[in-house]
């Protein structure tokens, strides 16, 4: 199967008044169509940065500073401006963080939806959308988020939150985008909403059959919904594991302790956390970036940073102690 | 819904009450009596005895009421002001507050209205522009001279465009409200054109130092408003500048500013009287000018009650016009 | 296991005056606003030292010349020297807005903290007063202040005072904002439950980070100072024999100077004017980006 898409050695920094923040320190991945990838990590570790990245909406003082994310065989970093705002929403989307405040609040939500169609007119297709038919579009998106079609006409502060977040899935999926980006999209939700919404994209993931990449921290969110994990830390992809792997058999000493820090039932009352703090992104130790935190750190993590290397069974790691198994 | 009304009739009553109040003890602690100056103006033409003019004097004051005791004006002025009546003019005898005021009005409104709508389109653009990180950068400098004609008084500003336009390049008239020598005739678009022509340089006095203000404030308010989310939403989805610079940020960032129109109208009121009166149009500045330099008391108090109350009415106007505007704040 | 913090490594911040000088180079607007400003404070506080003052008032010396070295900025009809009148005028002009700016402001903190702080009637009667008198224009009220006053009893500092009779309400709701928003955050809460009194509260937590607010109302207040007292002057109703820069530009529109030409005499006064006003419109702008830190642009 090609992949989807295919992230290489993408490299992103900050630049503030205290120095060099290194926020992506050259990630790479691979997706293939219908594939679901997690990917979590601490404040800090990077994985919203990559989301922002792969959208090409990095800011000042940040800057994209190299690598490449090719998505169906385009690679979004080099294209031009006008060729970015095409590919944004119909080849790769993204579903924010608390909808509450993402949707445009004196606009009513069909206008919402519609202006996304309008902008990707020429595009898209060949012949123009006639407004009744992009309504069409758009009521039918609606209702295949569970949404009923009235909510065409509303606007935005009369929707409950989680409302708003099947709202922005909706869009995101109008054009019927290759990978779907979903950042954190549960995190301001009650457990109940949640189920909803996570059960709501991966249905329409399902129809479109749309690669995604979820992101966030709550691994058994993750467990539940996803086929591959990512773990990042300081910027850098330390493992990339199916989920099933990844919860048994964790091969990196950080995404070891990530899952030994997980409670557990038959474990009641013991907490195990991880000593120490993430490094500060303007002054990362060098070597491996973990070795301050590892248990298993060696003579040669602390100066020579390991590279990315794939094991027989799929599995992406970067650390030393798996050097020579590739 | 009635009760908001009512709150707000009662704070219209309040801000009459106040600046009536205000107005009303102000001149009185000065020395001057308006009929005295209006006496020692006559007597300067023709000739009057001293001891006449004190008999005229008295008599007129006694008719005035100015020799009752002051909590005694107080309380008449007052009452004639709940029935509308704003009295006479002692100095224009016996012309009424309320008829210099509606003769010099409509001057005052035309010069007005141009100048806040002007001012208001012009800075709120420059403003957002000024935000827009994606504008070119000459366009967005343009705002920085505006801000900074904020530190040039109208008044000034009237001043060098009398100099340098109006007397060296000759390009507008010295002043008035229309070329001497001319017979008003609201029929003929030359007189039209007459008219707006003496009305060019005093609405650009007042418009270089107003349309900073507004810079300014919508700059501010733009930058909040590109940090929303909805604003980030709008990129993600990929939507090209121009639609997300007019229907996601102009659209949002404008309204906050809509409720300072009415207070704008306000300030900028304060400057245009003063503003006419150096340019001579024959609006409300000439009048309330003439009143203080006579101390013309009820013509004073009329003029300002009748600014404040215009302000104040329009603020209130605002806040019902606005829930049209912002679909959050509509009242079911 | 137990959970320690292990060391972490020092990361080297540039010194603050490093810091300061950077965030000047790119909030330029700032940066030329205070240098004018200081440009203009140099300028008053050597001529006050070296000048002759008394020659900032009429009959000092040969009236009607133009600027020349003797008299760099020339003089007026009535026989002021323009360079020291401007000295003089400069630094009346920077009493009148300080002095002003500052009761202004103090006003408006104190009472938009009580109001914000305690709350209820008080908050409603003060809210109340602000709320009413804005519609006043403020402008027209101090003309028919200072046009009232007996000419003699018209100094600076009763100028000082009208001009500030109606300018205090704007910070008083400003603060009172900020406050309210204050109290609804977390750590006035947090502090209120470790213990920390009233008087602890407000000063340790609230007030730092009233700062900003504060200081962009005080250059607010400044500048509407120099520009009520500016009208007033150039209205002819400020106090005639001091060379207040409106009263300089009064007196030269009575003498008709543009027509008589001679022009050296209301510029002076203009471009000091125009100076002062536009570096504090600048440093307005510029503190804009310092209480709203989405405005700071970087590299």
């Amino acid at each position: 199967m090609t992949p989807v898409l295919r992230v290489n050695n993408l490299q992103v920094s900050y630049y503030t008044d205290a120095g060099r923040a290194r926020a992506l320190d050259g990630v790479s991945l691979t997706l293939a169509a219908g594939e679901k990838l997690g990917l979590v990590g601490e404040s800090g570790s990077g994985k919203s940065t990559m989301a922002l990245a792969m959208m090409r909406m990095i800011k000042p003082p940040g800057r994209i500073e190299g690598g490449q994310v090719i998505v169906d065989r385009t690679d979004l970093i080099t294209i031009s401006d006008e060729d970015m705002l095409q590919a944004r929403l119909s080849k790769i989307a993204y579903i924010p963080q608390g909808a509450m405040n993402s949707l445009n609040p004196v606009i009513r939500i069909g206008a919402q939806m519609t202006d996304a169609i309008k902008a990707h007119q020429d595009q898209s297709t060949a012949d123009w959308i006639s407004p009744a038919e992009m309504e069409k579009r758009c009521k039918q998106a609606l209702e295949s988020v569970d949404l009923k079609s009235d909510v065409f006409k509303m606007y935005a502060h009369e929707l409950s939150g989680g409302m708003k977040q099947r709202v922005c899935i909706a869009i995101s999926i109008l054009l019927r985008p290759k990978v779907i980006i979903a950042d954190e999209p549960t995190s301001a939700l009650d457990v109940v909403t949640q189920r909803q919404v996570m059960e709501t994209i991966d249905r329409v993931q399902e129809q479109i059959g749309a690669a995604v990449i979820l992101i966030g921290h709550d691994m058994g969110l993750m467990a539940q919904f996803v086929d591959k994990v990512a773990v990042m830390y300081a910027g850098r992809l330390m493992e990339l594991s199916t989920v099933r792997e990844m919860f048994t058999d964790p091969k990196h000493p950080y995404a070891q302790a990530l899952i030994r820090s997980l409670p557990n039932l038959e474990n009641k009352g013991v907490f195990n956390g991880i000593p120490g703090m993430a490094p500060a992104l303007l002054q990362l130790p060098g070597g491996c970036a973990f070795h301050p935190r590892c248990i298993k750190a060696m003579e040669i993590c602390t100066t020579v940073r390991p590279e990315p290397v794939t094991l027989p069974s799929g599995q992406i790691l970067e650390c030393h102690l798996y050097s020579e198994k590739a | 819904m009635i009760k908001l009304i009512i709150r707000r009739l009662l704070f219209l009553i309040m801000v009459i009450w106040a600046a009536s109040t205000i107005t009303f003890f102000i001149p009185r602690l000065s020395e001057k009596n308006p009929v005295r100056e209006r006496f020692a103006e006559l007597a300067r033409s023709g000739g009057f005895s001293p001891a006449d003019m004190e008999k005229i004097i008295a008599s007129y004051s006694a008719k005035f009421g100015l020799d009752k005791p002051l909590w005694q004006q107080y309380s008449d002025y007052m009452v004639s002001i709940a029935r509308f009546d704003l009295g006479v003019s002692y100095n224009k005898y016996p012309k009424t507050v309320m008829g210099l005021i509606m003769d010099s009005l409509p001057w005052t409104i035309t010069l007005l209205l141009v100048t806040t709508v002007l001012s208001f389109v012009i800075g709120n653009l420059l403003g957002a522009i000024a935000a827009w990180p994606r504008a070119p950068q000459w366009v967005r400098s343009l705002a920085t001279p505006f801000i900074l004609l904020q530190g040039v008084p109208s008044v000034l500003m009237g001043v060098l465009l009398l100099f340098f336009v109006a007397f060296k390049l000759k390009m507008a008239p010295l002043g008035g409200a229309y070329s001497t020598g001319v017979i008003p005739d609201w029929s003929s678009p030359a007189f039209i054109w007459d008219v707006v022509h003496h009305q060019l340089l005093p609405a650009l006095a007042l418009l270089f130092g107003s349309v900073g203000g507004w810079t300014l404030s919508m700059r501010g308010m733009g930058i909040t408003i590109q940090g929303e989310d909805y604003v980030n939403f709008a990129e993600h989805k990929g939507l090209g500048g121009y639609t997300i610079f007019k229907d996601y940020y102009l659209r949002n960032a404008l309204l906050p500013q809509v409720t300072g129109l009415a207070l704008a109208l306000g300030t900028v009121v304060s400057s245009a009287i003063i503003i006419e009166s150096q340019f001579g149009l024959p609006g409300l500045g000439r009048v309330l000018d003439a009143a203080i330099r006579s101390n013309d008391f009820l013509v004073i108090y009329g003029v300002v009650l009748f600014v404040t109350i215009a302000v104040a009415t329009l603020m209130v106007l605002m806040e019902f016009i606005y829930p049209l505007l912002d679909p959050r704040i509509r009242q079911e | 296991m137990t959970t320690a913090a292990l060391a972490q490594p020092e990361i080297i911040q540039p010194s603050r005056l490093t810091l300061v000088l950077r965030y000047l180079r790119r909030n330029k607007g700032l940066a030329i606003g205070l240098f004018i400003l200081l440009l203009l404070v140099i300028f008053t506080v050597y001529g006050s030292a070296t000048a002759d003052l008394t020659h900032a008032y009429p009959l000092s010396v040969k009236s009607k010349q133009p600027p020349s070295v003797e008299f760099p900025l020339g003089t007026d009809f009535f026989g002021r020297d323009l360079y020291v009148a401007m000295v003089v005028g400069l630094k009346e002009t920077a009493i009148i807005g300080l002095l002003a700016g500052a009761i202004g402001t103090i006003v408006g903190v104190v009472l938009g903290f009580i109001s914000a702080y305690f709350g209820g009637g008080l908050d409603a009667v003060i809210k109340g007063i602000c709320q009413i008198l804005t519609p006043i224009p403020a402008l027209l009220i101090q003309v028919i202040v200072a046009g009232s006053l007996d000419k003699r009893d018209v100094t600076i500092y009763t100028m000082a005072f009208v001009v500030v009779l109606l300018a205090w309400m704007g910070p008083t709701l400003v603060i009172r904002a900020q406050v309210l928003t204050m109290k609804e955050r977390q750590f006035v809460s947090v502090a209120k439950l470790s213990g920390m009194g009233d008087l602890g509260i407000i000063f340790s937590e609230i007030l730092p980070n009233l700062l900003p607010f504060i200081a962009a109302a005080f250059v607010n207040q400044v500048f509407y100072s120099v520009f009520a007292s500016f009208y007033l002057a150039v209205l002819g109703l400020g106090p005639l024999r001091e060379p207040l820069l409106g009263n300089t530009i009064w007196a030269a529109q009575t003498q008709s100077a543009f027509f008589n030409n001679w022009w050296w005499w209301p510029l002076a006064p203009a471009v000091a004017l125009v100076l002062i006003l536009g570096s504090l419109a600048l440093i307005n702008m510029g503190m804009d980006e310092l209480a709203n830190p989405r405005i700071r642009k970087t590299e």
